[in-house]
């Protein structure tokens, strides 16, 4: 068997135990990435020697007793939004072609802390815009369980990477679901942390009030474990939140007698595909077999999150992207006449049509005349959205949902109309909005073979409470990995 | 579609985006908007007047601390991805005549 098809944590154990060194770890996810990068395409960087150098400097400190942690000597892949000090930084676009961060993002730093051993970076939709990873300035990236296919966005090279065991776990960020969605296309699971969980020092900001960066790997428990390791509180970034605890680990119990599990009826209306509605109920079955108690209800405005999340989205990246000027950073065009002028060419030329769609659009609802109309209007509908999840979870411990309506579209289907795109982002987005934790994790596979992914949604700060269903769900057994990739 | 975004418009949001739109990427941005304006304004079938504007969903305050300088002198640092430097300074085009 193959290092790269061990978990995480299961990998981390045996270099713990001196069964297996860290540069033969680091050796296995190059070979493996080295076999498959060709066609998937889910790495910007890949910094081979990098890794090498530092998995004998991780060994070290594992040696002499300095590292004890379930990560440490365990390979990842970052994605290309995070600041990772000298190397390539480029959030999948031409503007960041050649940004080689002088600091590194305060989650990756907690990892390296860790033990971790970063193996470079990985593909996105440009500036996390994106539902299907197509919008990256270095070329879409493929989805390993069928080559014609999306893996999702906009982490899609993270989860990409992580099915195709490229390495042994990711990082993600999720805006509006960019972490839930690619790992339910892809068969792997990722959590979207409470709001101010994870430090956003270092992430290239899109939608700040939306952003979060969150583990994806092969199963909860890897999840758990990682989100322990990069979770902290972080006086540079000015929304971090100081939690009571930051303990995810004591959550993975067997055991969901008396969880309450609320359905949204509206999660399972128009839209969404059958094979995997048929998938996600049978999950919840599953779960209500173990015990919990299982119910349907009403969660309104469901409707009104995709308008109001692209509203503040919008909104947010066109002020977060007035930063890429040619001026401190990236990209500068050649010729120009002047100041102004260098600004216009340079951002026209850097940025590509979805992130340039956004920025307008953005602009336009700050403008005056309309911020009130359209901005204020989304912040007063995001008051309502959150009430509606406080209402549900005054009953419930846990939402159950699909992650995506359907399983992943085939590649160039879905770019040419943007509010097609933006509806496959109706089961996450308010999660966003709401500031809520996320999980997805697979629950089954469509007559294509893709996978299908569940998504269980929490309370704020009651990561506790999905972690302990999805592992449970997991420790079912009910929902088998085909062996399609091991080929 | 109710939202028709007019050449004014177009080159308005433009100065604000200071972005330069091709002909071509002008029409499609505009159509565009338009079809995603349509599309937002079903927020107004919501009653909102009663409703205070959510910018963050927990309590923030602003985050004080002393007036203490904590990093040192990084000057080269933040020079070093600059497209232009000059004598220690980002290097722009004329700003003034």
């Amino acid at each position: 068997m193959s290092l790269m098809s061990l978990t995480a944590v299961e990998l981390g154990k045996k270099i713990k135990a001196k069964e297996v060194t860290v540069k033969e770890a680091v050796e296995a996810a190059i070979a493996q990435i080295e076999k498959s990068e060709d066609t998937l395409n889910c790495y910007v960087t890949v910094d081979k020697e990098g890794a090498l150098k530092k998995a004998e400097e991780v060994q070290k400190l594992i040696d002499d007793g300095t590292l004890t942690g379930p990560l440490a000597g365990v390979p990842v892949a970052i994605k290309d939004n995070m600041c990772t000090k000298d190397m390539l930084t480029t959030c999948s676009s031409k503007i960041l072609s050649n940004f080689v961060p002088t600091y590194t993002a305060e989650a990756v730093v907690n990892l390296e802390k860790a033990g971790a051993v970063i193996l470079g970076k990985t593909n996105m939709d440009e500036f996390a815009m994106g539902s299907t990873n197509e919008t990256s300035a270095y070329g879409a990236v493929k989805n390993p369980w069928n080559t014609e296919h999306v893996p999702g966005g906009s982490s899609g090279g993270s989860c990409a990477a992580v099915a195709a065991e490229e390495c042994s776990y990711a990082l993600g960020s999720d805006t509006g679901g960019s972490i839930r969605q690619p790992s339910s296309f892809c068969g792997v699971t990722g959590i979207k942390p409470t709001y101010g969980t994870v430090s956003r020092y270092g992430l290239i900001a899109y939608g700040s009030s939306l952003d979060q960066i969150g583990p994806v790997a092969k199963d909860v428990t890897d999840c758990a474990t990682i989100l322990e390791a990069i979770a902290s509180y972080d006086p540079k970034d000015s929304t971090s939140v100081k939690r009571e605890d930051y303990d995810f680990t004591s959550a993975l119990v067997d055991d969901v007698k008396g969880l309450k599990i609320g359905i949204p009826k509206a999660y399972f209306g128009e839209g969404l595909d059958k094979e995997v509605k048929e998938a996600v109920l049978a999950a919840a079955k599953v779960l209500e077999e173990k015990g919990a108690i299982v119910e349907e209800f009403d969660l309104g405005l469901v409707d009104y999150a995709i308008p109001a999340y692209y509203v503040i989205a919008a909104a947010e990246a066109s002020s977060n992207l007035s930063r890429f000027d040619g001026v401190k950073y990236g990209y500068r065009t050649e010729d120009y006449e002047g100041l102004h002028n260098m600004y216009k060419k340079t951002r026209s030329e850097g940025f590509g049509a979805e992130v340039k769609r956004r920025i307008m659009l953005g602009s336009f609802v700050l403008s005056s005349g309309y911020y009130d109309a359209y901005y204020l209007k989304a912040l007063r509908t995001k008051a309502l959205i959150k009430k509606e999840f406080d209402k549900a979870f005054e009953k419930y411990d846990v939402i159950l949902g699909p992650a995506a309506p359907t399983t992943a579209p085939k590649l160039g289907d879905s770019l040419s109309d943007p509010i097609k795109m933006y509806l496959g982002d109706i089961y996450t987005i308010s999660v966003n909005l709401a500031g809520l934790p996320g999980i997805s994790v697979p629950c089954g596979n469509d007559s294509k073979g893709l996978p299908i992914g569940l998504q269980l949604i929490g309370d704020c700060f009651k990561e506790k409470n999905i972690i302990r269903a999805a592992y449970a769900y997991e420790q079912t057994g009910s929902y088998k990995r085909p062996g399609m990739l091991e080929e | 579609m109710a939202n028709i975004i007019s050449d004014e418009t177009m080159e308005y949001v433009g100065i604000l985006a200071k972005l330069e739109l091709s002909e071509e990427e002008k029409e499609q941005a505009k159509s565009d908007m338009g079809k995603m304006l349509d599309y937002i304004d079903k927020l107004n079938e919501l009653d909102t007047s009663n409703v205070e504007p959510m910018s963050h969903v927990f309590p923030v305050n602003n985050v004080f601390r002393e007036d203490v300088v904590t990093n040192g002198d990084d000057r080269e640092n933040i020079l070093k991805n600059a497209p232009g430097v000059k004598e220690g300074a980002f290097k722009v085009p004329k700003t003034v005549e």
